[in-house]
């Protein structure tokens, strides 16, 4: 096998692992909107990276959090319902950002790859890049795993017991920034949040507790990143859609499969 | 107002000339309660009279606009909120939901159950069982802290009546093997009659206190809530005195309408 399909495996084998108990909180918190508007930000987030000369994903990784605590601060105005702060964020963070890198006559880069991802082009920098912030990110996780189960269950009863409510939901919105960065090259900034969620939705029938549907959700994308590369390789498509498709079509046959109660 | 009986020992929390404001609006308005180890304090009064916001106020969830909420030091508090629903997606057994609070060992866990009479759901899913079910559940959960104080949102709302006795049983089992003490918040006035020690109610202000046996002897009592108040689950709320927008009491009384 040539040493950038070796790449390629590695990469999007980390980020599903990654994105398994993730996108499960993303899906238990009902945060897929709010996972798309922040990858759908990435964009500005690499403009800015190029900008001020800083890697892209640290440009990512602050363009995510800046609005996540925008978002926060105009949901407690509560003029306007979420799903409508979400849609405006999205939409007009990711034409902000397309409309800032018109303007960046000088730089070249290959939008298509950023939307959509450029699987077969992850270099060993971003290998690193992907399996350090991986490594991270979970242990952040684990760490905070059973406070933010609680969170997620109940946000009132989580405050009465002394929790610090706000700073987990924060980490949280770290945490999926931080997976969003990671993850733009491999699937691009418009499938992220797929990559999240529906492995994680196709696991939920056959878990029995949190910890195996995140577990089941991890191998589910692993599955769908190895079907998705070797279709995409075998009939010459696009590496981070075909990746998705896979996962979708995990999901549907996960989701007729009879259950043996 | 002070609503603290002279006798009663240093009071588990309580609050001082506390005023809660949402928006413009006037929601609870100089009020003065507070619960002492080992009593049963229940907070009636019509929809919209604060009693939520009272209780999570005394939670430290709301943040008072005037006043303060007060409790003994290092005070353990067990809340059981008017209902909670775990999203379907969370895979989730009563056991577990039991145990995200705080670290436990399995062995509380089971005795908790077995004291809200409800071990034999251990393994349910929690999307699974009935509100009545789910109060247990909670109840169970409030205990788990080993609470001086217990905080009880409307937990007669989800019930049927066999279930609320049933319930009431409970509550008054916990009370009665832990001297906690207890904050209640109850539509149900037949069960506040019978198992409280002393009843405020709220309309915004505290409008009416003191013992229920008292409370009910006072003529007041019926002004307030009918002639067949100890037959009506549900009552209407009826005022001597009319109220202005800030909530303040605007004829010849000072905000007391009965006192026990």
């Amino acid at each position: 096998m040539d040493d950038f399909v070796l790449r390629a495996l590695a990469a999007g084998c980390g980020i599903a692992a990654l994105a398994g108990p993730l996108g499960s909180f993303v899906v238990w918190r009902r945060m897929a909107y709010f996972g798309d508007t922040l990858s759908h930000s990435a964009l500005l987030g690499v403009t800015l990276g190029f900008l001020l000369g800083v890697n892209p994903m640290i440009g990512v990784m602050a363009v995510c959090v800046a609005l996540a605590l925008a978002l926060v601060a105009l949901q407690r105005r509560r003029t306007l319902a979420a799903d409508t702060l979400l849609g405006i964020l999205s939409h007009g963070s990711l034409s902000l950002g397309l409309v800032a890198l018109a303007f960046l006559e000088t730089l070249r880069i290959d939008l298509m790859a950023y939307l959509f991802g450029d699987i077969l082009s992850v270099t060993m920098t971003d290998l690193g890049w992907i399996y350090g912030g991986g490594v991270v990110a979970l242990a952040g996780l684990a760490l905070l795993w059973r406070r933010l189960l609680a969170v997620t269950v109940d946000e009132d009863l989580a405050r009465v017991e002394g929790m610090p409510v706000d700073a987990l939901r924060l980490a949280f919105m770290l945490l999926i920034a931080l997976v969003i960065a990671v993850a733009m090259k491999v699937v691009g900034i418009l499938l992220i949040t797929s990559l999240l969620i529906i492995p994680a939705a196709a696991a939920r029938r056959f878990a029995r507790n949190p910890e195996s549907m995140a577990l089941l959700a991890s191998v589910l994308g692993v599955v769908a990143v190895v079907g998705g590369l070797m279709a995409s390789l075998n009939w010459d498509l696009p590496g981070g859609p075909s990746v998705v498709v896979a996962a979708a079509a995990l999901f549907l046959i996960g989701s007729v499969v009879p259950m043996r109660e | 107002m002070s609503i603290t009986s002279p006798s009663s020992p240093a009071p588990l929390v309580w609050t001082e000339d506390l005023s809660v404001r949402f928006g413009g609006r006037t929601v609870l308005n100089h009020v003065d309660v507070a619960v002492h180890p080992g009593e049963v304090v229940t907070l009636i009064g019509p929809n919209g009279a604060g009693k939520t916001t009272l209780v999570r106020a005394v939670l430290g969830l709301v943040r008072p606009t005037g006043g303060r909420v007060r409790r003994r030091e290092a005070l353990r508090v067990g809340y059981m909120p008017q209902r909670l629903t775990v999203d379907a997606t969370l895979p989730l057994t009563v056991r577990r939901f039991l145990a995200l609070w705080r670290p436990v060992p399995a062995a509380r866990i089971e005795a908790a159950l077995e004291e809200a009479g409800v071990a034999r759901l251990a393994d349910a899913a929690v999307q699974t069982i009935s509100g009545g079910e789910m109060q247990r559940v909670l109840l169970a959960r409030a205990l788990l802290s080993d609470p001086e104080l217990l905080v009880l949102d409307e937990p007669d709302q989800a019930v049927d009546v066999h279930g609320q006795a049933e319930l009431f049983a409970r509550i008054e089992h916990v009370r009665r093997h832990r001297g906690c003490g207890i904050l209640l918040v109850s539509h149900d006035l037949h069960t506040v009659m019978a198992r409280t020690d002393r009843v405020v109610c709220l309309n915004g202000h505290v409008c009416c206190h003191g013992r229920p046996e008292d409370v009910s002897r006072h003529p007041e009592y019926h002004a307030l809530f009918g002639r067949h108040a100890a037959e009506l689950a549900v009552y209407l709320h009826h005022h001597d005195h009319s109220h202005d927008e800030a909530r303040r009491v605007v004829d010849g009384h000072d905000g007391d309408c009965c006192h026990g």
